[in-house]
Order: C-alpha cells, then sequence, then structure tokens
C-alpha cells in the first residue's frame, strides 16, 4: 500500500534498500546531503551531487534530467549519519525555469527494490523557490522512515546548502550548476529563451561570490537546521533576477474556488483565473479583497446560501467593530494612564516637559485610533460592498420592501427558510444594514412594543398616540410580509382588536382580503378567537401526541396561525390573559404563532404575572432603538422595523396578489 | 523546516523566504499514559487546555480558551474543548487558529499556554505535543514535545507579537503551574 505523504508526515521503510524515483515537468538537479544524529554534516564529503555523484550506499545522476531514479543503500551509509536529505533544485542557465512555481510540481516516489512504491510526495505549493529538500530519510530507534519535507528556498541552491550547514555553499552551488551546465550542453539543446537573462553560472556564481564571503559557521548547531531568513535573501542565483516567462505560461497550483486565492465562486465569472492567457494571477490579485458575490457561503440552496451570508456579515461586523471599539477603549485608557502619571510628579506636573509627555501620549493614542480606524474601513468596506450585491440577490422574504423583487411579486410555491424582520446597524456605519433575519417558522412569538419603554430619543419626541399607530404599522408590515411569503393555504392572519383602534394600520390586511375573517371587536370577539385557537393548539397536541394526525376534526384549518393582537389589554378578561399565555407559550410549535402590538405599561395593571409573556416574546420597535444584541459580542444593534417606504403602494399590492393566488388554489 | 524545542529554548522564527506569517495554528495533542498495576489496561483520563491570551501593551485583553472560543474581534478560534485527548498518535486534539491579518492593532503580544486541566502534570500524558504550524501552507514551525515533561501542570508555549509591520512567533517553553491560564498570568507577564 503506498502512503501519500503531505509535508511534514513520515512513513515507516521496510527495508535498507530503496529507491527514489524523481519525475518533473522539467529537467531538474538531484541532490542528498547526509546529517548525523544532531542535523550537522559532519564532513564536507556527505554531499551528492552532480559534480561529485558518489557517496557510500548513495548515488545521483550527473546532469538535470526530468526523472530521476536515487539507488540508496542505508545499511552502506556511514554509521554516523542520521539523516538523508533528498533535495531537488532548477538548473540554472538559459531555458531554465528558475522557480518551482512556473513548473509542474515534482513528485517523489520511495519505491522497494521490486518497484512497488511505498511512500510518494508531490512538492507543491512551491513558488519562488528554485530549491527544494524535498524528502529525508532519517533513523528513529533503530529503524529507517521517510518525511515530506517540502522546504523551499528562493534563493536556490546555495541558499540550501548553507542552510545545510555546508561551509562553502556558494561555490559548491556553482560548481553543481557548472557540472550541470556541462552535463546539459552535451545532451539537450537549450530551447530559444523568451528574453536573453544574463544568468550564466559563472556569472551567477562570481557574483555570488561577490556578494558575500560565504561564512563558515553557519546557523549554530543548536538552532540546528532553523531556517535564517537573511540567508536566503540577498542571493545572487538568478532565479530572482527577473520574472521568468517560460513556454508554456506559469502553473497555477491555487485551488481554483478556495476563496483566499482566487475571488469567490459564483455567478460572476472573475477576470484573470484559471486562464493562462490572461494577467498572470497572484501579483496583484493576492492584496485585493476578492470581489464579493451573493451566495457567496455554505449551503443546499441559493437561498440558505444567502441566509448564511447575511449572517456572516452580521458576525464579521459585529467582530470588525468589536476590535475597533477595543482598541479605541484602549488607546483612551493608556493615554489617561499616561497622563496621570505625568500629574502624579508633583515637580513634573507643569512646565514643558509635562506638555510634551502630555501631547505625545494624546499623540499615540491619535496614532492607535487612526490605525484601528484604517483597519475598521477597510473591512467596512468590503462588508458595504458585500451587502452592495447581497442585497438585490435577496428573495421576498428576505428583501426589503422596497427591493424591486417585491414588484416582481409571485406567490410562493413554498415556505421560506427565513424572514427578514427588519434592520440591524452600529453607529459606526449606519448605511450599513445588516438584515435581521429569523428562521421559519417562527420560534417565538413577536412583540411590537408601541410603548415610551421604546427609549430612543427618536421615540421620545413622538406622543403615545403617534407611537401606538407606528406599531400598529409595523405589526401591519409584519404580518403581510409573513402572509405574503407563505405558500397559498399555508398561512392565515387573525387580527384581534378590541376597540377597533388599529383600523387605520389594518386597513391593508382587511381591504385586500388577506384576513380570513375581519378584525375580532369586543370583548366577545376576543374570548371566541383565543378560544379558537386554544382549542386548536390543543387538538394538534393532542394528535402529535398520540401519533394519529388523522383524528383531527376536519373543519380545522390546517395552515399555520398568525394572531395579530392590538389594544392589549382592552377587551382581555383573566381567562383571555390566560389562554394568550398558553398561545405564546405552546403555539409555536404546533403552528400557532402570537404578534402583540401593545404597550406594556397599559398592561401593568396585570404585575409581574405578564412578565414571563414579555420575556417569551422577541421584542420589536415601531421606531428605530438600539435594544438587539447580536450572539457573539453582544453589541446594541439599533434596529430599525420593516416598514414600506412612505407613499409606497408595494404592500397593498403584493397582498392583492397574495389573496389573488390563494383563490386560484380555492382557498 | 520545523524545529524541535529544548526547554526555555527561544527562537525568532519568520518564513523561510522571508516573508511574514500572516495565519498560525497552535495544535495540541496528548494521549493519557496507561496506568501501572493490577488494572494496567486502564487509562486515566488527562484534559488538556490550549489558550490564547490576547496583550495590549501587557496588559491582558482577550482570552481564547474552551469557555470562549472565538476571540471578540473574530480573528483567533479555537477548535473546541478536547477532554481525553486523542485515541491514535499525531493528530493535532485541540488548536488555536490565529488570523494576523485580522488581528486588533492594539494587540501586539499573544501568548500561548498549555495546562493540564485534569490535574495531572505532563508526566502522566503520552506522546503529548504543541506544535505551531504556519497555516497558509501547513508547514510546522516549531514543535516542542511535553511527554514526561516533568512535574509541573502548565506550560506557557509561545508568544507571536508584532515586529514592525508583520508578526515574529517566540517560543518560550517556559514549565508553569496552574489549572487555567488564569493561573498564570502572573508567570505569563514576566515574558512579554
Amino acid at each position: 500500500m503506498t502512503a501519500e505523504l503531505i509535508r511534514g508526515q513520515n512513513h515507516p521503510l521496510p527495508g535498507a534498500r530503496v529507491e527514489i524515483r524523481v519525475s518533473a515537468g522539467q529537467p531538474v538537479i538531484a541532490g542528498a546531503t547526509l546529517n548525523d544524529s544532531e542535523g550537522r554534516m559532519r564532513d564536507a564529503g556527505w554531499i551528492a551531487h552532480p559534480a561529485a555523484p558518489h557517496l557510500p550506499g548513495l548515488e545521483v545522476s550527473r546532469q538535470a534530467a526530468a526523472g530521476h531514479r536515487l539507488a540508496v543503500d542505508l545499511e552502506a551509509l556511514p554509521v554516523d549519519v542520521h539523516r538523508v536529505n533528498v533535495l531537488l533544485a532548477l538548473p540554472t542557465g538559459p531555458g531554465g525555469a528558475g522557480r518551482f512555481g512556473a513548473v509542474a510540481a515534482p513528485y517523489l516516489a520511495v519505491t522497494g527494490l521490486d518497484g512497488t512504491e511505498i511512500a510518494t510526495y508531490t512538492a507543491t505549493g512551491l513558488d519562488a523557490e528554485s530549491a527544494v529538500v524535498a524528502l529525508e530519510l532519517y533513523r528513529r530507534q533503530g529503524a529507517w522512515k521517510v518525511r515530506a519535507v517540502g522546504q523551499g528556498y528562493a534563493g536556490g541552491l546555495a541558499a540550501m546548502l548553507d542552510d545545510q550547514g555546508l561551509p562553502s555553499a556558494r561555490e559548491l552551488a556553482a560548481t553543481i550548476n557548472e557540472a550541470v551546465a556541462a552535463g546539459m550542453a552535451r545532451t539537450v539543446a537549450p530551447p530559444p529563451a523568451a528574453g536573453d537573462r544574463e544568468g550564466s553560472p559563472e556569472r551567477g556564481a562570481a557574483r555570488a561570490a561577490r556578494g558575500g564571503p560565504a561564512s563558515g559557521t553557519g546557523p549554530s548547531p543548536s538552532a540546528g537546521p532553523s531556517p535564517e531568513p537573511g540567508a536566503h535573501t540577498p542571493s545572487g542565483t538568478p532565479s530572482e533576477a527577473g520574472a521568468p516567462s517560460p513556454a508554456g505560461g506559469p502553473v497555477d497550483y491555487r485551488h481554483p474556488k478556495r476563496p483566499a486565492a482566487a475571488p469567490a465562486p459564483g455567478t460572476g465569472s472573475p477576470p484573470g483565473t484559471g486562464s493562462p492567457a490572461g494577467a498572470p494571477p497572484g501579483a496583484g490579485a493576492a492584496d485585493r479583497p476578492p470581489e464579493p458575490v451573493a451566495g457567496d457561503a455554505p449551503g443546499w440552496s441559493l437561498e440558505e446560501r444567502l441566509y448564511n451570508q447575511v449572517w456572516g456579515m452580521f458576525e464579521d461586523l459585529a467582530r470588525a467593530v468589536a476590535a475597533y471599539r477595543s482598541a479605541v477603549d484602549f488607546a483612551e485608557s493608556r493615554m489617561e494612564r499616561e497622563v496621570d502619571r505625568v500629574l502624579d510628579d508633583p515637580r513634573a506636573r507643569v512646565g514643558p516637559a509635562a506638555d510634551a509627555a502630555r501631547d505625545a501620549a494624546r499623540a499615540k493614542q491619535a496614532q492607535l485610533v487612526e490605525q484601528a480606524q484604517s483597519a475598521l474601513d477597510r473591512d467596512l468596506a468590503q462588508l458595504v460592498a458585500e451587502a452592495g450585491v447581497v442585497e438585490p440577490a435577496l428573495p421576498p422574504a428576505l428583501a426589503r420592501w422596497d427591493n424591486p423583487v417585491w414588484q416582481a411579486y409571485q406567490v410562493p410555491q413554498d415556505t421560506p427558510l427565513a424572514l427578514r424582520l427588519g434592520d440591524l446597524w452600529l453607529p459606526e456605519r449606519a448605511e450599513l444594514r445588516i438584515p435581521m433575519l429569523v428562521r421559519l417558522p417562527l420560534s417565538r412569538g413577536l412583540w411590537v412594543d408601541s410603548g415610551r419603554a421604546a427609549d430612543t430619543a427618536e421615540a421620545g419626541l413622538l406622543d403615545a398616540a403617534e407611537l401606538r399607530r407606528l406599531g400598529a404599522q409595523t405589526a401591519t408590515a409584519i404580518a403581510a410580509r409573513l402572509y405574503a411569503v407563505h405558500p397559498p393555504g399555508q398561512f392565515s392572519v387573525r387580527v384581534i382588536d378590541p376597540a377597533g383602534s388599529a383600523a387605520g394600520a389594518l386597513a391593508p390586511l382587511v381591504e385586500t382580503g388577506a384576513l380570513a375573517e375581519p378584525p375580532a371587536a369586543g370583548a366577545a370577539g376576543v374570548a371566541r378567537t383565543l378560544e379558537q385557537l386554544t382549542r386548536r393548539v390543543d387538538l394538534v397536541q393532542m394528535a402529535v401526541r398520540s401519533g394519529n394526525a388523522d383524528a383531527l376534526p376536519p373543519d380545522l384549518d390546517p395552515a399555520e396561525q398568525l394572531l395579530v393582537v392590538h389594544d392589549f389589554p382592552h377587551g382581555f378578561d383573566d381567562r383571555a390573559v390566560t389562554q394568550l399565555r398558553y398561545l405564546a407559550d405552546e403555539g409555536p410549535g404546533v403552528g400557532v404563532h402570537l404578534l402583540m402590538a401593545a404597550d406594556r405599561e397599559e398592561a401593568r395593571a396585570y404585575g409581574p404575572v405578564l412578565d414571563p409573556l414579555w420575556r417569551s416574546l422577541l421584542r420589536l420597535t415601531p421606531v428605530p432603538s438600539d435594544h438587539l444584541a447580536d450572539p457573539w459580542v453582544g453589541h446594541a444593534w439599533t434596529y430599525e422595523p420593516p416598514l414600506a417606504p412612505g407613499g409606497s403602494e408595494v404592500v397593498p399590492q403584493v397582498l392583492r396578489q397574495a389573496v389573488a393566488g390563494r383563490r386560484e388554489n380555492g382557498r | 523546516m520545523s524545529v524541535n524545542l529544548s526547554k526555555g529554548q527561544a527562537i525568532s522564527l519568520q518564513k523561510s523566504d522571508g516573508g511574514t506569517l500572516t495565519a498560525v495554528r497552535m495544535g495540541l495533542g496528548w494521549q493519557a499514559a496507561p496506568r501501572r498495576g493490577l488494572f494496567g489496561k486502564r487509562s486515566k483520563e488527562i484534559d488538556l487546555d490550549a489558550s490564547a491570551v490576547l496583550f495590549a501593551d501587557k496588559q491582558p485583553v482577550d482570552v481564547v480558551f474552551f469557555q470562549h472560543l472565538v476571540s471578540d474581534d473574530g480573528s483567533i478560534k479555537h477548535t473546541g474543548d478536547n477532554l481525553v485527548g486523542g485515541a491514535g498518535q499525531g493528530g493535532d486534539d485541540e488548536a488555536i487558529m490565529v488570523d494576523l491579518q485580522r488581528i486588533p492593532v492594539h494587540i501586539d503580544q499573544i501568548v500561548f499556554t498549555v495546562n493540564s486541566f485534569s490535574g495531572q502534570t505532563f508526566s502522566e500524558v503520552e506522546n503529548a505535543f504543541c506544535r505551531l504550524v504556519d497555516e497558509t501552507n501547513g508547514q510546522e514551525l516549531a514543535r516542542y514535545t511535553l511527554t514526561g515533561g516533568g512535574d509541573y501542570t502548565g506550560q506557557i508555549m509561545a508568544k507571536v507579537h508584532r515586529q514592525g509591520s508583520g508578526w515574529q512567533m517566540t517560543a518560550i517553553g517556559n514549565p508553569a503551574h496552574g489549572r487555567t491560564f488564569q493561573d498564570m498570568i502572573p508567570e505569563i507577564l514576566a515574558h512579554l
């Protein structure tokens, strides 16, 4: 059985004699170095390379080739050897690709003597590197194992050999390149070079020698093979001399659908992905955030993807603002601390030094706030752009009333996944509205709080009657929305309006015929409606418990019921209040939902008895109010109700169509 | 190439190509040591916890651990509490993912710790390791073996701190005592 190794993974070797096969898209140099138990190359001769291909127990090819076979006899190696590193490098010189990112990823297979593969490894993820430690064979408790390493070096062979602790790495790299160039001259005619690159091995080596005296020590032994970045960057190998343009174009190993590397998948086809003829991917695209695409989230359907995307935006906004607020708070507190420190010292309290210290503290604070602001602006710009593509793509149930999708409303065939109950925003960027979505069927009742408790400045300016009117309008907008997004026969709306005070707001529902029966008026109407719904809850619960859905009486409406309650508690007696609480508790499980438009203060005569009712309902407000918290950080989000724009006829129009659709279905 | 750390060793790390780190993962894996004696097969369950503490100018600002799995700003995520360790070897049993590019601007250091929540010392766990991985390419940056690690219950693993415009990691590997990261805050502060 073949083990396909990933970077860092190891695998035991069954025997001491193995062969390592290397296949690459282009000719590569293969080599091997030996290390002792401390990871050092004890002897300068512990390296096999094209110029010196033989070691006891190990032999490599004299020339660069697209395929190599390295025969290794681990028992024949010097007894001190604890590790064999298998190295690959791209030959320098004309026609060379110069970097592994431009060629097919090298593939290595460790095989037994009979050719059966023991372990394989594809050295992916390389880019500017022109040399790589691909595999290591190492001794562990008397047995040999192989590990996929895949450590690349942008500085090429010289940097890699230097990292191995070789004293004269650059000279050796030059020797190897020379030997390979000689081998190449013998065997293959160099393909026509795309541009005349001044990277002949001799000149590269000379430049390398001038570039810096090769240090004799290398990394300290205790640090082991720790990569020392400084050693790699100032490399003289031609791999960094210029952008290589080999025939056939660069091979792009990035996952075509992974958003980190390429613009997200979706409906649009972003420019430059996957097409070798287009702009070379990577350079500029990596810095730019990917173009937002609607539906860029997991889910089985577009609706579910959009729903998840909206929640993702909600969380991202909450967290981006949390980072900003935390940074600003910290900046403030640090400034205060520093200013206090100045004041603590009576001698330094006044005078130019104190002023300077205060100014410095303020400057530090301003600088940090500015940094936080720019990070926030970056994040918010991304979210605003995402909202810009997501909002127009939303289906009616998730869209605002002013979305054109409502103008093109058609009676739905399926119950939607979720419903938009309004918008949420934070003061940092009020124009960035996050749809407030709840799953359908509703798991708890809704309460439009038309009381003074909506303690925002806006609510404070309005008188009680105006608030109540707005509350009733909000309740109608939500009820209309619920009615319109459900398929025919699956949702009906009932209204209790004991004193008739909400008649104006209810007009769209009444006039279009969306209500099954006119709003229940007076105490008798309240009692009758509650009685019917309570009976329905009881019957359905019984049927569910006994597992006998057929036992329901034929006159029972199978549709989900929404009870809109206005003017609470007018017209309610104790029995009605008890029934209402029963509906709020038990209803959601059996398809009876509650939407109250009420002022809690008006029901205070009931005392704490009603507290559980209010707590069980999701509180909404008819005017923007910052009373909702997100589940991650707990910011106070400003909620804005889902009202149609002033003068818009969209709600009655949609309701008429929804009613017509139900009539067609004979309901 | 991965660096095997010994106790107290401090190494500054960067990506080998000289680039800065953008995302790292701290992985923690362990097995309970089988108990000797009559019921030798029975092994005690050991609960190790990985935590990350975010510091702004030596003040702890936020912490990611098994009761707060995502930092408020969303840049650091914990994969969740594992109470018993791994059944097999090798894989990370708990991991903390750090998106260095999204860390709030005032956070300048992140300290990773490991604690034995169930109180056993590291001498009682088997195959326990802590490692830091460059999340962008899966490359292991540093590994610290806790097995047989002696008579202590916590370890301050490493810190990732701002360096110029990027980040650097310094391995600390300092043994400590404590049930959760809170018990180790004084010891952590000494390493900032």
